[in-house]
């Protein structure tokens, strides 16, 4: 246990140190100067001032030099300034953070709130009418790009019956009501391609449980259908739903990206979109590494929520 | 059976591609002698019959645009030059309208097509070609190459790919088709790496290797005609789920302005386009979602189609 | 097949318990509709068992034993399973009763124990609830009353330390253990119909014994009417009452045990019973196992299924399927055109062997091998057991 978690530090802050090398590198590398960030165009004609700025921001040293300075300040917490507003980037990442947050949240949960009745219930009538509805509309929610499931949301709910807004965020220090109101079109417009994969994912695990010899002889006892499937089946056929509810986590953070983009809310995706356009690679820095980090310890949390899952996992440590 | 009772010893590799069943009858014992395409056409569902043959209409419609009698050209602005109007609905000159620039809708859904399939398709061969190789190379001479590639595997995983490609697509400014599969390559590796590894590996350990290591077969001659033959099905399995994913991926990217570079049609570029002004004209949004939408579908749908004959074949064997 | 109307046993055996009669089984079919085809598991079976007695159903794997015990059961579950006939449980036809009747009596008056315990207990639920779970589902009783139950049962099968493997999991016990955990919970409301099917043939040889005869104590304490099925028949020797020997999906033999033991009349009881290992043996003599394949249910060869294999196939065999007809009085029945002492079969053997038929000389080979250690042929010294 205490084990698995040592080796999971070290991969994390293996990762996080490749994956910010290489982000640093490639700003460097690919066309684009950090100047246009800093400096208006009309006033790049001045070479002294540019050179002044440059110098200013170190981005004369080497890279190697550059990087090695960005890292002892991110270990202690300062991520840098942004190069467009010049403020510290961890004031607005904390700003942002719980926006983009709530929203992956409020997608998770209501994915799985959605979908693993429904997993269950498909699995259980396998083959039925409606199993093959279901798994039908599954497989169309699965073929529906996020940003046209948001697009059909704001139309028909905030475009046409102005149930809720099209754009922006209200926070949840706005109140409980506004701020429901400003997650429900993005995160239901990020469920829907979720509900679909843990929907079918759980339901293909499900039959495959209910070929089990356990669940022949718990059936031979007289017990009834609905302890079965949810004493007997679920936990079993649950162990896979879980490692894809964690590698999804990718996909979800790309999703959200998208959704902040489509729904002008001001959380880390959309920041992160216009930090690159604008080159302000301090900003890119800091949000990509966050990202890493955040997946990373959405994996070994994976990993802890398998051991509670499987009790023969726990047993054995 | 030998007369010591061992089982035969399995001296070749059982892959179908390299000996594969010369004809129907082999592959469907039972079946008449009807073509291979005809009896497996012949056993799809009518769904997914209309599903194949909506996918080879969109590839012909692709791959012959040019051919086409009478298709408008994709880029032209009727109302430039006098002899055309925007937003238009279906006419005899415009089967689908024209968009809020006056462009014919048709004809930017089928260039649109060409430019989503080119990159998914490309891709997954990229993916088949390099993970293929590494996977195998990995998953047959295991040791510290092993170990270090399927490390940097799982350090690449651990990082968003969407975000990955609106980073390095921005930064790199031109975006034409042939970058974009170069970017996407960068991306697209890993998972093929992943999955070629762990076939290669089960592979290995099977008996006909151990015979061709046996008498004598050079290394690197087991791993092009034993290991790869047989870790291919696997992978072109893994890129029919690929596919749509991709093809959602591309369509993302156009959305975002990321895509090919405006005005070359792309169905994510034509819906970005049409969103503003949704409650003026809503069908060029409309018919590039529902294209979009089919397009994964069917692809989807044809994958969850040869997994289920898949699986009853070896169920069957 | 000929439906019985008069009850098949007449008992001749050990106690006679006289009982009435608890199970009547007539003209049951199942099949399974495979892609493939219809695949015809069970083949028309009939047999009856009286209250207290113990039944072996015999037979190689796809017989149809294990199909014809769920079947009884209405445990075939799927959509693609289709049953037909009767089989009677203390007057009521099971295969017309409702699922919520059927799931009334299941575990409380017909349980059964499968193959093997590893995969028959869930892997991720403490023994200990498998059984209280049962009991509460069946009977009025709270949490704490259920556990001592449960804990009586698992010290009656013979747990050492119950109170302690209680809350195991079942990967943390032996295979030996896990069984009598399964037997503890069939057992847990009481029932008066047991099928045990294969209990013991996942077990460990030393731990088969201790298993059965577990099982034999507590049918004969409980006077439970318990049905065996194997495809041993040295696990049914001098432990069941009767026995029904099936062969692709049909009855071929039915006896009581001794009198399958001493009178075979069918070549493929005989073949079954030369394929037990004896001890009297010298330890590298080959076993003579059945020549050939069972064949395949949805691909059945016309006549006699048996025809294939039997080392006194006579043209008449492949084209007639003998049926199972009485023989002297004693409830014996067989279905075989050359039935084995018979002088038509004696002839046959005869005429075959001289046709070198490959089945009729694996036979005679074996019978040089015995007649060289000096036993009978046909006759078991007692199986493993």
């Amino acid at each position: 246990m205490s084990k698995m978690l040592a080796i999971r530090l070290m991969r994390l802050v293996v990762t996080v140190i490749v994956v910010s090398f290489v982000t640093f590198v490639g700003t460097n590398v690919l066309p684009g100067d950090p100047v246009n960030a800093l400096i208006p165009i009309d006033a790049q004609q001045d070479r002294e001032f540019v050179e002044q700025i440059r110098e200013e921001w170190g981005l004369n040293d080497p890279m190697v030099v550059r990087y090695g300075r960005w890292l002892g300040d991110a270990v202690q917490g300062d991520l840098g300034r942004s190069l467009v507003t010049g403020q510290p980037v961890t004031d607005e990442i904390t700003h942002r953070l719980p926006i983009t947050f709530e929203l992956m949240a409020v997608a998770v949960g209501f994915s799985l709130l959605i979908a693993v009745p429904l997993g269950a219930f498909t699995g259980y009538r396998e083959g039925r009418r409606s199993d093959r509805l279901i798994s039908g509309l599954a497989q169309a929610g699965l073929s529906l790009p996020v940003f046209v499931t948001g697009l059909i949301l704001i139309y028909v709910f905030a475009l046409r019956l102005h149930w809720f807004p099209a754009v922006g965020w209200n926070r949840l220090s706005d109140g409980l009501g506004p701020n429901l109101k400003s997650v429900a079109l993005p995160a239901l417009s990020l469920a829907i391609t979720e509900i679909a994969v843990y929907t079918r994912v759980l339901r293909s695990d499900m039959i495959a449980t209910l070929k089990e010899n356990y669940i022949l002889s718990a059936r031979a006892k007289g017990l009834t259908d609905r302890f079965i499937l949810f004493r007997h089946g679920l936990r079993p056929s649950l162990l896979t739903l879980v490692t894809v509810v964690g590698l999804n986590i990718g996909f979800l953070i790309g999703g959200s990206l998208v959704i902040e983009y489509l729904f002008a809310i001001p959380g880390l995706g959309k920041r992160l979109f216009s930090a690159i356009q604008q080159r302000d690679f301090m900003m890119v820095q800091a949000i990509t590494v966050l990202i890493t980090v955040f997946y990373v310890i959405v994996n070994t949390a994976t990993d802890l929520v398998y051991m509670v899952v499987d009790p023969r996992i726990r047993r054995t440590n | 059976m030998s007369k010591l009772g061992l089982p035969p010893v399995i001296t070749r590799a059982p892959s179908r591609l390299r000996r594969g069943p010369r004809n129907a009858e082999q592959m469907f014992p039972g079946s008449s002698g009807k073509s291979r395409f005809g009896n497996l056409f012949g056993k799809m569902p009518w769904l997914t019959k209309l599903c194949f043959l909506w996918l080879i209409l969109v590839v012909l419609a692709a791959a012959l645009a040019d051919l086409i009698p009478g298709l408008a050209d994709p880029n032209y602005q009727g109302f430039v030059f006098g002899d055309g109007k925007t937003n238009e609905g279906p006419t005899a000159s415009h089967w689908l309208g024209t968009d809020n620039v006056s462009r014919d809708i048709l004809a930017r859904l089928i260039y649109g097509a060409r430019v989503s399939l080119i990159f998914a398709f490309s891709l997954a061969a990229i993916g088949i070609i390099v993970g293929g190789t590494l996977g195998s190379i990995a998953g047959y001479f295991r040791g510290l190459l092993e170990t270090f590639l399927m490390a940097l595997v799982d350090t690449w995983l651990s990082f968003p790919a969407l975000i990955g490609l609106v980073f390095i697509t921005t930064m790199l400014g031109m975006r034409n088709l042939v970058v974009l599969v170069l970017v996407g390559a960068v991306f697209i590796w890993p998972s093929y790496t992943r999955i070629a590894r762990a076939t290669a590996l089960s592979v290995s350990g099977q008996a006909f290797v151990t015979a061709a290591r046996a008498i004598g077969t050079s290394r690197k001659r087991i791993l092009v005609r034993e290991i790869f033959p047989n870790v291919l099905p696997a992978l072109l399995a893994y890129s029919l789920v690929g596919l749509p994913i991709l093809i959602i991926l591309e369509s993302t990217l156009s959305f975002l302005g990321l895509g090919v570079e405006i005005p070359t049609a792309s169905w994510g570029g034509m819906i970005n386009q049409a969103r503003q002004d949704l409650l003026i004209n809503i069908w060029p949004a409309v018919w590039p979602a529902v294209t979009l939408f089919m397009t994964v579908y069917s692809f989807n749908n044809l994958a969850d189609w040869v997994r289920t004959q898949a699986a009853a074949r070896s169920a069957a064997i | 097949m000929a439906v019985s109307e008069e009850p098949t046993y007449t008992s001749t055996s050990s106690e006679s318990m006289g009982g009435s009669e608890i199970l009547r089984v007539e003209d049951l079919h199942t099949s399974f509709f495979l892609p493939i085809g219809e695949l015809q598991a069970v083949r028309g079976v009939s047999f009856s068992l009286k209250r207290g007695r113990s039944l072996g159903i015999v037979g190689e794997s796809g017989s149809g034993k294990s199909v014809l015990a769920r079947s009884i059961m209405c445990l075939n579950l799927g959509s693609n399973v289709k049953t037909s006939g009767s089989a009677f449980f203390d007057g009521r036809d099971l295969l017309s009763l409702s699922r919520r009747e059927m799931r009334r009596l299941w575990g409380t008056e017909i349980a059964m124990i499968f193959q093997d315990p590893m995969t028959s207990l869930n892997p991720m639920v403490k023994i200990g609830r498998q059984v209280i779970e049962h009991l509460r589902q069946h009977k009025n009783v709270n949490r704490r009353e259920a556990k001592q139950t449960a804990l009586d049962l698992l010290n009656e099968v013979r747990i050492p330390e119950a109170e302690s493997r209680i809350d195991r999991l079942p990967h943390e016990l032996s295979g030996g253990m896990r069984q009598r955990v399964s037997i503890a919970s069939a057992l847990a409301c009481e029932p008066s119909l047991l099928f045990a099917d294969e209990p013991t043939t996942a077990l460990d040889v030393t731990v088969q014994h201790q298993i059965l005869n577990l099982l034999s104590r507590e049918q004969r304490q409980r006077n439970m009417t318990m049905v065996m099925v194997t495809h041993d028949l040295g696990v049914i020797a001098g432990r069941t009452d009767d026995t029904l020997v099936m062969y692709a999906g049909k009855v071929v033999e039915q006896a009581s045990t001794d009198e399958i033991f001493e009178k075979t009349q069918h070549p493929y009881t005989e073949a079954l019973m030369r394929s037990i290992p004896r001890t009297t043996h010298a330890s590298h003599t080959p076993l003579a196992a059945i020549t050939g394949r069972p064949p395949v249910a949805t691909h059945l060869p016309a006549g006699c299924a048996f025809s294939p294999r039997c080392p006194y196939v006579q043209p008449k065999c492949h084209e007639e399927d003998p049926p199972l007809v009485s023989i002297g009085t004693s409830g014996h029945k067989s279905a075989c055109w050359y039935p084995v002492g018979s002088d038509a079969n004696r002839e046959a053997f005869e005429r075959n062997l001289s046709d070198r038929l490959p089945q009729t000389l694996a036979v005679a080979e074996s019978l040089d091998a015995d007649q060289s250690s000096g036993i009978p042929a046909g006759l078991p010294d007692g199986g493993i057991a």
